[in-house]
């Protein structure tokens, strides 16, 4: 490359550009594959244009033809709901991260967010919604988006938040000694680094957004009704039909939409990433992705992302250099004033929010209902705790002996890691029919359900532990003739408990928000109740009465908090600083 | 180059004070009064152990730290506006997802320098500094040698007139560094680069004195100019040259010397009594040095600078090493050398449980804060103390930063010599063995 005269490298690199080359055959597999890919967004779009009354009109029929256009609406919603978590995130992120005081705000905020329960929001944002765009389906719409937009955006734009604010300082002097703009900043070294984390990230919201997608379609709030076309409608029918094929049906749909995406975009998107990893030596167990190699050999790629490549280049066109200013600035804090008058204001609006709510509350509600809401919060905290403890003797052994065998691990990594992304709420009706067939009690049977989707974080993750024990420390134990409990106890448990605690995290959260799906559910007329906080939501949301949602919400984000910050912190903080493999 | 009349300066520093932490919570300072003007066509080495405030200067003059107090001035050339400035950095600090060329194109793209232009001078970078044929590779297939090449190619791309380089060669091995080092000095006698004057900071003294024209050594906490040499010596220089010694030597004498005329032996470590910032140094690595010196090459006495080049250590090792040993009374540092006393010779040739009493002996006579830590726990019946107790009265002396290591370092020596026992779970110490 070297020996070639300047000249002709420009020359080489704007045929590169043209593409002068014919079309190779992995061309026309893309070419046909994107063009399928464009076909489908404009029929599953053009449905969402249309009245509400359309729906009354064609309803949701319980028929195999249409379930593979529900099943397209419904991914459309998904990725619909991601796109916008991305921008969320890119947005709001950058801003805690460079604004101090913005900060301030955003960041608890997030925090708290995560923490909220999801479907509890459905019943706010649907009549917002739907008041937005009276008699169109594209209120109701934008109020399944925004559900599952509410169940990817915060964790997403938590951990793009935390990349930024770990950035190497190193790379960062870099930037600021060549004065890089705050644009080309962004773009050179913020976002890849942030990258990578931000894929993985977004990769389990999406797996959490399936649920809440099922749970967002077919959306009862007070009088209203809307089944919008979906898997998960489709679902809602057949469970009241009693159709036991229609919901077979559905699981199905779901598990071929939940392999497509994950192969088809997904794989190549973490393959794609892996490069942005920053690391300084080159891995030998990289991802791999077979449509991303597909891809990566066609030329129609950069065409492809031609947008989002010019959208870089032409903000990187309008920024302007700056003269490079021998003294860096000095203000970097403000006077003190402006962060006085700043925390002045922060106080004023929490004051008043306190306020609101304490009036609102206190018209319908009484410190009796306070109370009753604590007692069930606790029914449904002693579900949590046994039911992660249950999970966890389960799965962590299984999961170890799996970890400790890669062969084993390779194969079952992503099988774990696809039933933490499949729905479970899909699954419900075979519970309630097994319950109401054996005649089981509610208040104990139907708390499986909670923990059904999300034992698998504990799984995936204590695989993932137990295969980072380092054979070193594996082969001193075995010479020593380390084994049984003193094994679990001196060398698997330890290797794996921070991963552990990762997912036990993960799982203790969304077993807080399946509550509300998992302790009231129904068959046909049939109708299974499990006293809790999750079952009281429910139903309050089915009343369509406010205050009391509200009261369960705030009730149960409180719980979801407290228990991050006393009981999984420190567990996380114990295993950071004993337990970690440096 | 240093005979160059009338030398115009680069670069003035001023009564540079710069402190820990935010500006609002003054703290100790890291460097103060520093003073310092770079000339054009010199070499000028910033040496000093770690904690000195070497990299505070460099980045100061860098424009990357505003400093507290004082001004960096850069004398203006009526040829460009501002002079640039690049930085070279001992992490190499290249972006892994940019390639060679995108990684060299970073400051001249910054800059909006055409597109052609950019690729033309980024490629003339990469062939000055022996990268060719590298051209497309991410910096992890390479090497670290190739990656600081790519590193020196990034910043001499820019044209800058002033290069800094910040511990460029300390994370190579000996014989990587060796070769960039003489392929930086060639390039720059050779009048290749564009680079009217390099400012390198290092804690290597051979280093020092093989690439600079004048070496500025630091005391440290805070971080002081302590003296100011000159090296007349002709280039290339000769490692084996008894002039290059002697000047190797002198350096040692002078980062060892005691920074003021009162006789206190305590005072090479900043601060007296309890307040005493103690250097995390293990007992294993004292007890090699003191065997090491004991045997019979040495036969008790040693040069600092024949230690350095025997045991494979930077400066910014032996001399912590060395002062401890000093601060127990096992050895005296006069000039350059180190001279074991008798009890450092008992210790050499002693066992395990007799060692320990020594060190034990050592240790409660001569470092107040293991005296104070063992009188608390024989004062208190139940023999406990929280180590949150003796973080606090060290906190009131120095940076939280700096107690917390001299704590750790009392805790490893207090455990070695057994003179207390330290729980890491309810972080208390005690009297009691675990036994």
């Amino acid at each position: 490359m070297s020996k070639m005269p300047p000249a002709a490298r420009g020359l080489r690199s704007f045929s590169r550009l043209l593409r002068i080359a014919p079309p190779n055959r992995a061309d026309m597999i893309a070419f046909l594959l994107l063009a399928a890919a464009a076909v489908l967004l404009v029929r599953g779009a053009q449905g969402i244009v249309q009245p509400l009354s359309q729906l009354r009109i064609q309803p949701v029929a319980l028929d195999p033809w249409n379930l593979p256009g529900y099943a397209l609406r419904t991914t459309l919603r998904m990725f619909a709901a991601l796109g916008a978590s991305i921008v969320f995130t890119l947005v709001v992120a950058t801003l805690a991260a460079r604004s101090r005081r913005a900060g301030q705000i955003i960041v608890p905020a997030l925090d708290i967010l995560q923490s909220v329960p999801i479907l509890g929001f459905l019943t706010f944002t649907v009549t917002f919604f739907m008041g937005l765009f009276p008699g169109r389906q594209l209120g109701v719409e934008l109020a399944a988006i925004f559900a599952i937009f509410t169940s990817q955006a915060w964790n997403m734009a938590f951990s793009f938040y935390q990349s930024l604010r770990s950035v190497p300082s190193d790379l960062e002097e870099v930037s600021r000694g060549f004065a890089l703009s705050p644009v080309r900043r962004f773009l050179r070294l913020d976002l890849p680094f942030g990258t990578p984390a931000l894929v993985w990230n977004a990769m389990m919201s999406m797996s959490g957004g399936w649920f809440f997608v099922v749970a967002s379609e077919a959306i009862t709030v007070g009088n209203t009704t809307v089944n919008l076309p979906g898997i998960g409608s489709w679902l809602a029918i057949a469970i009241e039909h009693r159709d036991f094929t229609a919901v077979g049906w559905a699981v199905a749909a779901m598990a071929v939409v939940i392999l497509l995406y994950d192969q088809l975009v997904f794989r190549p998107v973490v393959a794609w990433a892996d490069r942005f990893r920053f690391e300084q030596t080159a891995s030998n167990d990289r991802p791999r992705s077979w449509a991303y190699d597909l891809f990566r050999r066609t030329r129609l790629l950069p065409l492809l992302f031609a947008p989002v490549t010019g959208l870089g280049r032409l903000l990187l066109a309008l920024d302007r250099p700056r003269a490079r200013s021998a003294s860096p600035r000095r203000a970097l804090l403000g006077p003190r004033a402006v962060d006085l008058l700043w925390t002045g204001l922060i106080s004023a609006a929490v004051l008043f929010a306190v306020w609101t709510i304490l009036t609102y509350v206190s018209h319908t509600l009484n410190w009796h209902d306070a109370l009753h809401v604590l007692g069930l919060a606790c029914l449904t905290m002693v579900r949590v705790l046994v039911l992660i403890a249950l999970a966890s003797l389960v799965w962590v052994p299984i999961g170890v002996w799996i970890g400790l065998r890669p062969k084993w691990a390779e194969r079952l990594q992503p099988v774990a890691q696809f039933l933490a992304a499949f729905p479970a709420n899909v699954l419900f009706p075979f519970a309630v029919m097994a319950i109401v067939h054996w005649d089981l009690s509610p208040g104990i049977w139907l708390s499986p359900l909670m923990i059904l989707g999300t034992q698998w974080y504990i799984l995936f993750n204590v695989i993932a532990g137990a295969s980072a024990i380092p054979t070193d420390l594996r082969e001193a134990a075995g010479m020593f003739g380390v084994r049984g409990f003193q094994w679990w106890r001196r060398v698997a448990l330890p290797g794996v408990f921070p991963y552990y605690v990762t997912g036990a995290l993960t799982a203790s959260g969304g077993s807080w928000n399946a509550s509300i799906v998992a302790e009231a559910v129904s068959w046909g007329h049939e109708r299974l109740r499990a006293p809790g906080l999750g079952a009281f939501i429910a139903d309050a949301t089915a009343a369509g009465d406010y205050p009391r949602v509200a009261l369960g919400i705030a009730t149960m984000s409180l719980f979801v908090i407290l228990f991050n910050r006393l009981l999984w912190k420190p567990l996380y903080g114990f295993a950071e600083r004993r337990l970690r493999l440096a | 180059m240093a005979t160059t009349v009338a030398r115009r300066p680069l670069v003035q520093v001023d009564a540079l004070r710069h402190y820990y932490g935010a500006a609002a919570r003054r703290g100790k300072p890291v460097i103060e009064d520093v003073n310092l003007t770079l000339y054009e066509g010199e070499i000028v080495g910033l040496l000093g152990r770690s904690g000195s405030g070497k990299s505070t200067l460099l980045r100061s003059i860098a424009g990357l730290i505003t400093p507290d107090e004082g001004d960096v001035r850069f004398v203006s050339d009526p040829d460009r506006d501002t002079p640039d400035i690049a930085m070279v950095f001992q992490t190499f600090a290249l972006f892994p997802w940019l390639t060679v060329l995108q990684n060299v194109e970073l400051g001249l793209e910054a800059r909006k320098v055409p597109a052609q232009e950019r690729r033309d001078r980024a490629l003339a970078a990469i062939d000055l500094i022996g990268l060719d044929g590298f051209e497309n590779a991410y910096p992890k297939e390479l090497s670290g040698g190739m990656r600081q090449r790519v590193g020196l190619a990034r910043a001499i791309v820019v044209d800058p007139a002033l290069l800094l380089l910040d511990e460029p060669f300390s994370a190579l091995d000996v014989l990587t560094a060796e070769t960039l080092r003489t392929d930086l000095l060639d390039l720059w006698f050779e009048g290749r680069m564009p680079i009217k004057s390099m400012l390198i900071v290092t804690h290597n003294i051979e280093e020092a004195v093989l690439m600079c024209d004048r070496i500025l050594v630091f005391s440290s906490n805070p971080g002081r100019v302590a003296a100011e040499i000159r090296v007349d010596l002709p280039q290339p220089r000769d490692r084996l040259d008894p002039a290059f010694r002697a000047m190797v030597d002198d350096i040692y004498a002078r980062m060892t010397a005691r920074p003021s005329p009162v006789p206190v032996r305590e005072g090479l470590f900043p601060g007296l009594g309890i307040a005493m910032v103690l250097p995390r140094v293990s007992t294993n690595s004292l007890a090699g040095l003191m065997e090491e010196v004991d045997a019979s090459a040495f036969d008790g006495k040693a040069s600092l600078a024949d230690l350095a080049d025997e045991l494979q250590l930077e400066v910014d090792e032996l001399l912590p090493m060395a002062e401890t040993l000093q601060l127990l009374r096992f050895a005296d540092l006069g000039g350059a050398d180190l001279k074991l006393t008798p009890a450092a010779r008992r210790y050499a040739s002693a066992d395990v449980d007799a060692r320990k009493a020594l060190f034990a002996q050592a240790l409660l006579a001569h470092v107040p804060l293991a005296q104070h830590i063992r009188r608390i726990l024989d004062e208190r019946a139940s023999h406990i103390a929280p180590a949150r107790r003796f973080r606090d009265e060290l906190e009131d002396h120095m940076s939280p930063e700096y107690a917390d290591e001299t704590l750790r370092t009392v805790i490893l020596w207090g455990r070695y010599a057994e003179i207390f026992a330290y729980d890491e779970d309810s972080d208390q110490f005690s009297l009691e063995d675990p036994a």
